[in-house]
């Protein structure tokens, strides 16, 4: 392993502390990351040296703020591989990067009898805004089976796939699982029926490198929060075309052009989308998070994170009434699970006695639970500051509270 | 029968016992639930669930010989202990002493850290709940 994990520890001052007695082991990852020291520093370097209002003052710090701001707009483009900055758009997050395109592009492009397409291991967030537009618009949501791996059946996909089809909407990597689906040969698919595709990369873009020109998608939906960066902060990317042609989410100042009481023209994308002062401290310290991942590089974070996944299911596998959750082939370090006779809650709670944070419950997944025939499950998600140590710690925890219930 | 307030001050130090270490404090709770008098499977329904907890509470009432007689389960083992410390300090008592019992045990163990803001917003509806079947077994009385 070429990873320097004491190294990359020591800027993640979170990490250092104890809880309950016991040195802190941070498991869940998939559903926020720590942030590393620079973000921290842009945070706190931001509202005391820039802070201003963005785009509009006519002085220095009003200039310096919007390069800092429209800098990181460029480093998501890099990140992302987008042809440019524009089709980069500032949401609060996942959620309302899918909600902006459910509102947009969902109330202009989709009507009665069109069909959207999404699958069995969604997010509510990528399932939630799709029923209420379905529900308004008379359209109708079909939804791809899965397998009891935890995987897209495609060739059921390819079945629902018509032209009627407006948009596909999907996960590139499951929260719940960490299968990742693939997303290139359902864009293609999608493509070929003339349908839009929506990726939600909540939980591939901090593990995999996500090339929007490649994959073709026309949408990708992400959070800083979870690429080690502020919380309250998302992107949207779009394709230039889809995102002119798409009405304006949010009415208010920045997004306008000019505004009179007969007629109000609106601004150029991306500012179209971004209404009201946006969230600039945020967006200036995700820089910083990117910078901190591409300082890693996204191929070693894969691999190290591939290295996590691989020993805590050999570790885990040990135990006696260890039932892994999603057993796909191709996923990101999300090791799901159940103990045999024993309630989720119960598991996490006693884990978190003992200094170990995993998430427990149906994770914002209830239709793929009730799929699976599971209440929840206890979710462990690796990133780059975790190590085997703490997977080994993990392991004999388990190992002691799974013997409650299975002598 | 002890009274309301000797029960309660034998948990306290029964979790006082157990200190800080968080771990033996959640094994003694889950231990707990398992004395809990078994829930006749036709109670485990819909109708009987506790709202407003994450876990599933089923809970029950019926009133013998004037007193309220309580049966509960739950799917995870640290509900069940949790509910059984209740039952311990409120089953088979009179409506009225339930309705006007003060449960000062749970502040004095500290429920709040040790079972989090979200389990501490459950604990609360199954007082409410249990206090909510005293009060109608204490309207029909009165009828």
């Amino acid at each position: 392993m070429n990873f320097d994990i004491e190294k990359i520890r020591s800027l993640f001052p979170l990490l250092h502390q104890e809880v309950h007695g016991k040195p802190l082991i941070y498991f869940d990852n998939a559903a926020t990351t720590q942030k590393p020291q620079s973000v921290l520093d842009a945070l706190t370097g931001y509202y005391n040296h820039d802070n201003s209002n963005i785009h509009r003052g006519a002085h220095a710090l009003a200039d310096r703020a919007t390069r800092y701001f429209e800098e990181t707009r460029e480093t998501i483009k890099d990140f992302i591989h987008a042809r440019e900055a524009a089709e980069i758009i500032f949401t609060k997050g996942t959620t309302e990067s899918i909600n902006l395109v459910a509102s947009t592009f969902g109330r202009k492009f989709i009507g009665s009898g069109d069909e959207i397409i999404i699958s069995t291991m969604e997010h509510h967030s990528n399932i939630v805004p799709w029923q209420m537009l379905c529900e308004e618009k008379g359209a109708i949501l079909k939804i791809i089976p899965i397998s009891e791996s935890g995987e897209i059946l495609f060739e059921e996909f390819e079945k629902l796939l018509s032209p009627k089809t407006k948009l596909v909407s999907i996960v590139h990597a499951s929260n719940a699982l960490g299968t990742i689906n693939p997303v290139r040969k359902i864009i293609q698919a999608a493509h070929s029926l003339g349908a839009k595709v929506l990726l939600d990369g909540a939980q591939s873009t901090s593990h995999l490198e996500v090339d929007v020109q490649e994959l073709d998608c026309d949408f990708l939906a992400f959070s800083a929060h979870k690429l080690y960066g502020p919380t309250g902060l998302g992107v949207l990317y779009g394709k230039r075309e889809i995102l002119e042609a798409m009405p304006p989410f949010h009415g208010g100042g920045e997004m306008i052009k000019e505004v009179t009481f007969e007629k109000t023209t609106y601004n150029e994308i991306p500012f179209k989308f971004e209404a009201g002062t946006p969230n600039i401290a945020d967006v200036i310290a995700f820089k910083s998070s990117l910078d901190f991942i591409n300082g890693l590089g996204k191929k070693a974070i894969k691999a190290h994170e591939d290295e996590l996944l691989a020993y805590a299911n050999e570790k885990m596998g040990e135990i006696k009434g260890f039932i892994p959750v999603g057993t796909a082939p191709e996923k990101v370090s999300v090791l799901s699970f159940n103990i045999n006779g024993m309630h989720p809650y119960d598991v996490g709670m006693m884990l978190d006695a003992n200094g170990i944070a995993v998430r427990t419950g149906h994770h914002c997944t209830q239709p793929l639970m009730k799929r699976l025939g599971l209440e929840g499950t206890v979710r462990a998600s690796f990133a780059v500051y975790n190590s085997k140590l703490e997977i080994d710690s993990m392991a004999d925890n388990v190992a002691k509270i799974a013997r409650i219930k299975n002598k | 029968m002890s009274s309301i307030k000797d029960i309660q001050d034998e948990i306290v130090s029964e979790f006082e016992i157990l200190g800080d270490d968080k771990e033996s404090t959640i094994y003694f709770i889950m231990e707990l639930g398992a004395g809990l008098e078994a829930l006749p499977e036709v109670a485990r329904v819909e109708d009987n669930i506790i709202k407003g907890c994450q876990s599933k509470v089923w809970l029950i009432a019926e009133e013998q010989d004037g007193k309220v007689h309580y049966m509960a389960d739950s799917n995870t083992d640290i509900t069940k202990g949790l509910i059984s410390l209740l039952l311990r300090v409120l089953n088979n008592r009179a409506p009225e002493e339930i309705l006007n019992a003060k449960l000062d045990f749970v502040e004095r163990i500290g429920m709040g850290s040790i079972i989090g803001s979200q389990r501490s917003n459950g604990f609360a509806s199954m007082i409410k709940q249990i206090k909510l079947f005293a009060f109608a077994i204490q309207s029909n009385q009165n009828v």
